[in-house]
């Protein structure tokens, strides 16, 4: 598997040196162009490319007395039909779709509503605003995990105290612990730890916004909150694009978060559980379930399709409808 | 005109909406950063307050010290962290600088290919890289980790590094190659060292995501002496979970080093994403 794309690289770049001696007659080899691009094509097509197909290979085999067979879509149908299989994966994609939705209900407009007040011009600090906030995004998820475990956990008493200083502590839940609130819980702390980026995203746009239009909008009489409704969030709308794409596959292929928080399980019961970690379970196994490589390999061909899906849907249909100005 | 967007209520509203966020997003790092200086009565009966003479206690440092080997972990992630973003960027400059500068047949497909990497995240190949780095032999081995997180770094930078390659003057490579510099002197002699601040955001860019990453150690890479500081603190700190003390000393640990490294970088990260390297 190691020798396939060695043996396949050179011959390509012959390939594409013929071809070039057709259209350069005058400089007939120009080997520098295969030298430069063979290190980055051969790592990133023997280490993902060709492992990306694997995987999709990988889910129409079954293991049969220690021997790969060939099983065409018998993992898809078990995964679809078997109740244990299907209950299990339809919990975890619905859960990744609450996941994907409460990030873009929360942290797409509070990323907005920060970039918005950070450009605006005369604003003093901002390059401290700016810092502070990102500083969640560079945390790792194991640091985000257990940070917030400690602070909502009921036996260290931050999270009622807290509350205890605006009078509602007995508002206090031990949200990570109870089934309905976990998923939610955590959705937000990943919205805590990643509003930075939509941020600085959104903000980048903006300063890209010339001061002329910006102007013209003043002299129409366009000032406050509807110059950011009609003329900027306008402007911004293939940023926010971006960024719910950025987002989508973020989401769908999240794990460290809950693992670190919730472990494998995705506790309390299965309520957090969403497809990295159903993956993670079944590829590798957890308590009385033996690991199973091409179990894993068809969820992880599930999550390929849903990710293209929504990648595709993004640029055939939203980037394409999104006018572009240039300024 | 532009007096009703400065005016001083709305100044301060965006300053009190702008502070209680900061505080949002700084108050869960300071709780654990100063709970892990005190003592275990400390800690339970007053976490809102900071350590006095009393409370002072580095009893849960200690505790790190002698149980974790957290110095290998540390010196793993940095090994792995380096290696990888060295050939990220070695790679991706040279890849973008083909791409950028010829003309060949095949160009646009090649920028492409490359570029679906951006889009699928290299996780979901997980099971037959697994098997890739079994049937080589690199199970458990730094060096698996470091291919991984190239060619998962490697997208982003061939994508960026071409942007800006673009806007190197020709007449300059043009001058130098009338004086007889190689096509390779001109990529390392000249067009690398202008495009050195693209080369600064494509690192800290490629380097966040590689020292935080916990799934790859996990699978590839989860022997005592390969364990990155990522997760070298998930296991301590699941082996530890009554040692409070110890959890917030080993939490503390772990979020210092990327601290300080984003405080020296975190005008060339801001810079990069504000000057519209990610379009």
């Amino acid at each position: 598997m190691n020798n396939g794309p060695l043996a396949a690289g050179p011959r390509d770049f012959e390939m594409s040196q013929q071809s070039l001696e057709h259209s350069q007659d005058r400089r007939p080899t120009r080997w520098h162009i295969a030298v430069f691009l063979a290190p980055a094509l051969l790592v990133y097509t023997a280490v993902m490319i060709l492992p990306l197909f694997g995987t999709l290979q990988l889910s129409l085999f079954r293991n049969v007395d220690n021997a790969q067979v060939f099983a065409g879509f018998d993992n898809f149908r078990t995964l679809f039909g078997d109740p244990r299989w299907s209950a299990s994966f339809w919990n975890a994609l619905g859960n990744n779709t609450w996941f994907f939705i409460i990030h873009m209900l929360v942290q797409n407009p509070i990323g907005v509503v920060l970039a918005a007040l950070l450009s605006s011009p005369k604003l003093r600090f901002s390059a401290f605003y700016r810092t502070a906030i990102f500083i969640p995004t560079i945390l790792s998820f194991v640091i985000v995990g257990f940070a917030w475990k400690l602070i909502l956990s009921p036996l260290w008493g931050v999270a009622p105290n807290l509350l205890d200083l605006v009078g509602l502590k007995s508002l206090f839940v031990p949200w990570l612990g109870k089934e309905e609130y976990a998923l939610t819980t955590l959705s937000l702390i990943s919205v805590w730890q990643f509003v930075g980026i939509p941020m600085m995203l959104i903000y980048a746009a903006m300063l890209s916004i010339p001061d002329e239009v910006i102007e013209a909008a003043e002299c129409d009489g366009v000032t406050g909150f509807s110059q950011f409704w009609k003329i900027q969030l306008p402007l911004i709308l293939p940023s926010i694009g971006i960024i719910s794409i950025l987002t989508f596959v973020g989401n769908f292929n999240a794990f460290d978060l809950i693992y670190s928080a919730q472990g494998a399980l995705a506790g309390p019961n299965y309520a957090t559980d969403i497809l990295g970690t159903f993956l993670y379970r079944t590829f590798f196994g957890f308590q009385l379930q033996i690991g199973d490589k091409n179990m894993g390999a068809t969820i992880a061909s599930m999550m390929f399709f849903i990710i293209l899906a929504g990648v595709c849907l993004y640029l055939f249909l939203i980037q394409t409808r999104l006018r572009r100005y240039q300024f | 005109m532009s007096k009703a967007a400065t005016s001083l209520p709305r100044t301060i509203g965006a300053h009190a909406v702008l502070l209680t966020y900061t505080a949002i997003a700084l108050f869960p790092v300071l709780v654990i950063v100063v709970n892990s200086f005190k003592s275990r009565n400390a800690i339970f009966r007053s976490p809102l307050s900071l350590p006095t003479a009393e409370t002072f206690d580095l009893i849960g440092y200690t505790t790190v010290m002698a149980q974790g080997d957290f110095f290998l972990y540390f010196q793993n992630s940095l090994i792995v962290t380096v290696a990888s973003l060295f050939f990220v960027l070695l790679f991706g400059a040279m890849a973008a600088f083909a791409l950028s500068e010829y003309r060949f047949k095949g160009n646009t497909m090649m920028g492409l290919y490359l570029a679906l990497g951006i889009m699928i995240p290299i996780r979901l190949g997980t099971v037959a890289i697994l098997q890739l780095m079994v049937a080589s032999g690199l199970v458990n081995t730094l060096t698996a980790l470091i291919l991984v997180y190239t060619a998962q770094g490697l997208p982003l930078a061939v994508f960026i590094l071409s942007e800006f390659m673009k806007q190197v003057s020709d007449d300059l490579k043009n001058a130098g190659r009338i004086d007889g510099l190689s096509e390779y002197r001109i990529f390392f002699r000249l067009v690398l060292p202008l495009v050195r601040p693209a080369m600064a955001t494509v690192a800290v860019f490629t380097m966040i995501p590689i020292w935080n990453d916990l799934w790859f150690p996990l699978i590839l890479a989860p022997s005592e002496a390969t364990k990155t500081v990522t997760l070298g603190a998930q296991v301590f700190i699941g082996q530890f979970v009554t040692n409070w003390n110890a959890v917030l000393a080993a939490l503390s640990l772990a979020i210092l080093p990327v601290l300080i490294l984003y405080f020296f970088f975190s005008r060339q990260l801001i810079r990069g994403i504000t000057s519209g390297a990610v379009k």
